[in-house]
């Protein structure tokens, strides 16, 4: 594959990096990524992939846009309202950058479609807002044997993880092991979330898939990075695999996926606080 | 310029920084460790800055040709990969 004028100038800014260069811009343009959760996550990963030129981006979800997602979820606009959100995130990401195909899932993820999903990409990006979810995308990537970056966002707060199939790295459930009760799970009434918080960790969540397709730098496994907005505190938190791990460990004791049931919430949406 | 074996050569007249160094760069990782590039560049910025930076990348600058008609021809050594 060879650039046109119109690419070199396009991705000019990446080529000249060392760590990048035209061997990685190509691998960029080669390369697929899965955003699951087209809200405050994935709307940042979504803008920020496709401007990058990542050839391939899959964007799910089962939503339509709300008046209160706009505070956050900044791939869709005012005029958006209503759409699904997985036809908004595509149309801003093939006007920012013809050079990517996105293919949109306009449904809830769940065990009986997320193998079928995941199998087509090279990378996956956790946007979801519940426990249920995460659980469930860890699970399918640790069985189908696909990388993925963990992501969660809450009030001033944020985290991420990046999980690779490959020895010694732990998977989101060596470290969280099941879902909190239900109700220890605020509602969506208490759980507010500064908007930049999503970019920032969306944002990092974009940069793991960036250096997973090109090969630059130091992924985030085995490490969960956590990032307090208050006091400006990034923290590494170094966390092992758990041999004893449900999904992972030596001797699995979950071969199935599973659909845990998501708490109550008062008429709000699950993503009034994604 | 008949000291040097040049594998290729690439035009950069036509675009303005960064592309002007980002043409060379890709040119350059065409080529096989060893094997030399004439970049051909207008005056001023270019030569300027192409220059450097190329060097930067750990190539070896062999010679700065000026053509007397506002351009020059920058002979590269590739190095490394």
């Amino acid at each position: 594959m060879a650039f046109t004028n119109e690419q070199l100038e396009r991705y000019s800014r990446h080529i000249i990096l060392n760590e990048i260069g035209v061997k990685g811009q190509k691998k960029l343009l080669e390369g697929s990524v899965l955003i699951i959760g087209a809200g405050g996550l994935g709307s940042p990963a979504a803008l920020y992939l496709a401007a990058a030129g990542v050839g391939h981006i899959g964007i799910a979800d089962a939503d339509v846009v709300d008046l209160s997602n706009l505070q956050r979820q900044v791939i869709h606009t005012t005029a958006d309202l209503d759409k699904p959100k997985v036809e908004s995130a595509r149309e801003t990401m093939e006007a920012i950058n013809p050079d990517v195909k996105v293919t949109t899932y306009h449904d809830f993820i769940a065990s009986d479609n997320i193998m079928d999903i995941i199998k087509d990409y090279d990378f996956i990006l956790d946007g979801t807002d519940n426990f249920p979810a995460k659980f469930l995308i860890n699970d399918a990537c640790v069985m189908a044997k696909k990388p993925f970056c963990h992501a969660g966002i809450l009030r001033f707060g944020g985290q991420l993880m990046t999980y690779v199939p490959e020895e010694g790295v732990p998977c989101y459930r060596c470290v969280f092991k099941n879902p909190p009760p239900k109700d220890a799970v605020p509602t969506c009434k208490q759980a507010g979330v500064i908007g930049a918080m999503a970019g920032i960790i969306g944002c990092l969540q974009a940069m793991e898939a960036i250096k997973y397709l090109t090969g630059a730098g130091e992924l985030l496994t085995g490490t969960l990075l956590t990032y307090d907005g208050l006091t400006n505190e990034f923290r590494r938190v170094k966390l092992p695999r758990d041999v004893h791990c449900a999904v992972c460990g030596e001797e699995p004791t979950i071969t199935e996926l599973i659909d845990y049931e998501q708490a109550e919430c008062n008429g709000i949406t699950s993503d009034d606080y994604k | 310029m008949a000291d040097f074996q040049i594998k290729d050569t690439v035009d950069i007249t036509d675009v303005v920084c960064p592309v002007t160094f980002v043409k060379a760069k890709v040119a350059l990782e065409e080529l096989e460790e060893g094997e030399i590039l004439s970049i051909h560049m207008a005056d001023g910025e270019p030569v300027q800055n192409v220059p450097r930076s190329i060097k930067e990348e750990g190539h070896q600058i062999l010679k700065l040709l000026d053509n007397s008609d506002g351009t020059y021809d920058l002979i590269v050594r590739k190095v490394g990969e």
